[in-house]
């Protein structure tokens, strides 16, 4: 699983430098660093409320930072203008905690939806690339389902095809598996998995699933506090003596976090 | 020091108040600039027009039918004890061209079409639809609220026409075919009162009305907040501000343009 023995030569998809951000005075990014390698899977853990999700809104754009710089495919993104931000966007796809499925359209329909917005291609190639896309994650033949017919799990898979179809160099999941049981979480890790290695792409995933979703990740990232406490290998991270790291695997939150959820 | 805590109050009130205001002022501007700019969402916007225009007819049929029935019924009565009930259609014609009519039908769009629009986007708001489009690099305003602003503007207008028509002829089948009134009467001193300028309020009144209805309920289910209670309370607020708007703007366009 660990393909991160040259980490050093592999160019970086993202690069995070002092990122802050603050909200009524709560300090919820407080300075973050972390370099994404190219081709690999980080997956970022942390408490409730440590700021993953918010950190995963200025990745992918949604929100923008106090200061502090995010390096995107070679591009500082953090001071784009609206033009600049889409072709950056259309770098990458997003898998939302809740699928983010339009619940007015069909399966099919969300999946062609990037491609018939975005791109030139004809009807027939669009169809192609729709029907490939969605054997690719297990949903072959339900094109003409609406999500409100789907279980929690398709429609995970589905909003997973809607962010793969268009080919996106940088793949970032927001809880993937978040209200999932047990095997269908085990799945969706192997779906991950393999489309990163088909598609060679880079992906961040926020999740809560520890340890499990350590068995696809090549890198593992803490945040504690608004800060990237620990980034390396899974096996560095796991060796790690940090106390903070420990506790929150062994599900034991410290007085401290549970106040700072509600303070900071 | 309860002074001080009423002061920063009414502050942070009335600093929340100019920062919506802003907003909303922000969101109209580039939701009309979107709707005229490519690319075009004419599938869209056909779609939002059966919606807000079409799918209102039976209402707006309904509701003008009574109205005229009532202003046929009281306009006679009323006019009966000075012996003027040759007036009867000028009373209705303009009571409907110049007020009810571009009210009374932005009112029911409102409560049918807008409070739906709200809740719909308020929905889309809450589960990450519309960040989901953000990040597919569609630009959410242009995807979702100019299609439904110039649905309004094509609808508003067409659908107030309607409802003087059928008011007119409701206000005659009282007044005329129940009550006696002169039917020949009720409709020449209808023309002869009613000016090009009355016909062109109306039509100004119910584009401007529409702009208000689905500006003011696009804003609120696009900012709805992401809670239970979110969706709900931004379609409430939706259907309150636009109507209390309506009329707020009718009195000053009436007082300006009469």
């Amino acid at each position: 699983m660990n393909s991160e023995s040259n980490g050093k030569q592999t160019a970086n998809a993202i690069e995070v430098r002092a990122l802050r951000r603050s909200f009524d005075h709560q300090h919820v990014l407080n300075g973050v660093d972390i370099d994404i390698p190219a081709g690999t899977i980080t997956t970022i853990v942390g408490p409730s409320g440590c700021g993953k999700t918010v950190f995963l809104k200025h990745l992918n754009l949604l929100l923008r930072p106090d200061s502090g710089s995010i390096v995107i495919d070679g591009v500082e993104v953090t001071r784009l203008g609206a033009r600049g931000l889409n072709s950056v966007r259309e770098k990458f796809g997003m898998l939302f905690q809740a699928g983010a499925l339009f619940d007015s359209m069909s399966v099919y329909d969300n999946v062609s939806f990037p491609l018939v917005e975005k791109t030139r291609l004809s009807a027939r190639e669009i169809d192609e690339r729709v029907r490939r896309t969605l054997a690719a994650v297990g949903l072959e033949g339900m094109g003409h389902k609406f999500p409100s017919e789907m279980s929690g799990g398709m429609q995970k898979r589905a909003a997973l095809a809607r962010a793969l179809v268009t080919q996106p160099k940088i793949l970032m999941l927001d809880e993937p598996t978040t209200g999932l049981d047990p095997t269908r979480t085990g799945s969706i890790h192997q779906l991950v998995r393999k489309t990163q290695q088909d598609f060679g792409l880079t992906a961040v995933v926020v999740s809560h699933d520890v340890p499990e979703v350590f068995s696809i990740s090549d890198r593992v990232a803490f945040m504690h506090r608004g800060r990237m406490q620990l980034v390396g290998t899974v096996d560095e991270v796991m060796s790690s003596d940090d106390e903070d790291f420990k506790r929150f695997l062994a599900g034991r939150a410290s007085g401290d976090d549970l106040e700072s959820q509600v303070v900071s | 020091m309860q002074v001080v805590e009423f002061i920063e109050r009414v502050g942070a009130y009335i600093l929340d108040s100019i920062l919506a205001l802003g907003n909303f002022a922000l969101f109209l501007i580039r939701s009309l600039m979107y709707a005229v700019l490519p690319p075009y969402k004419l599938r869209l916007t056909l779609r939002q027009i059966r919606i807000i225009g079409a799918e209102s007819l039976m209402l707006i049929v309904l509701i003008s039918t009574f109205t005229g029935m009532v202003l046929g019924l009281q306009g006679y009565h009323t006019l009966h004890l000075f012996g003027a009930e040759d007036s009867l259609g000028t009373l209705v014609g303009l009571a409907l061209v110049r007020e009810l009519g571009p009210v009374l039908a932005a009112l029911m769009i409102a409560a049918r079409a807008g409070s739906a629009m709200a809740a719909e986007l308020g929905s889309m708001q809450a589960s990450e639809q519309i960040d989901a489009l953000t990040v597919m690099a569609i630009n959410p305003v242009q995807y979702l609220v100019s299609p439904r602003m110039i649905a309004g503007v094509v609808s508003f207008p067409i659908l107030t026409v309607i409802f003087n028509v059928i008011g007119i002829w409701a206000g005659y089948a009282v007044g005329c075919g129940l009550l006696g009134a002169s039917g020949g009467a009720y409709f020449n001193n209808l023309a002869a009162n009613m000016s090009r300028h009355d016909v062109a309020l109306t039509l100004y009144k119910a584009l401007v009305f529409g702009v208000v209805v689905m500006s003011v309920c696009c804003y609120k289910g696009y900012h709805a907040k992401r809670m239970a209670t979110g969706v709900s309370r931004a379609t409430t607020e939706a259907v309150v501000l636009s109507s209390v708007l309506v009329l707020a703007w009718d009195y000053f366009m009436g007082s300006i343009l009469l």
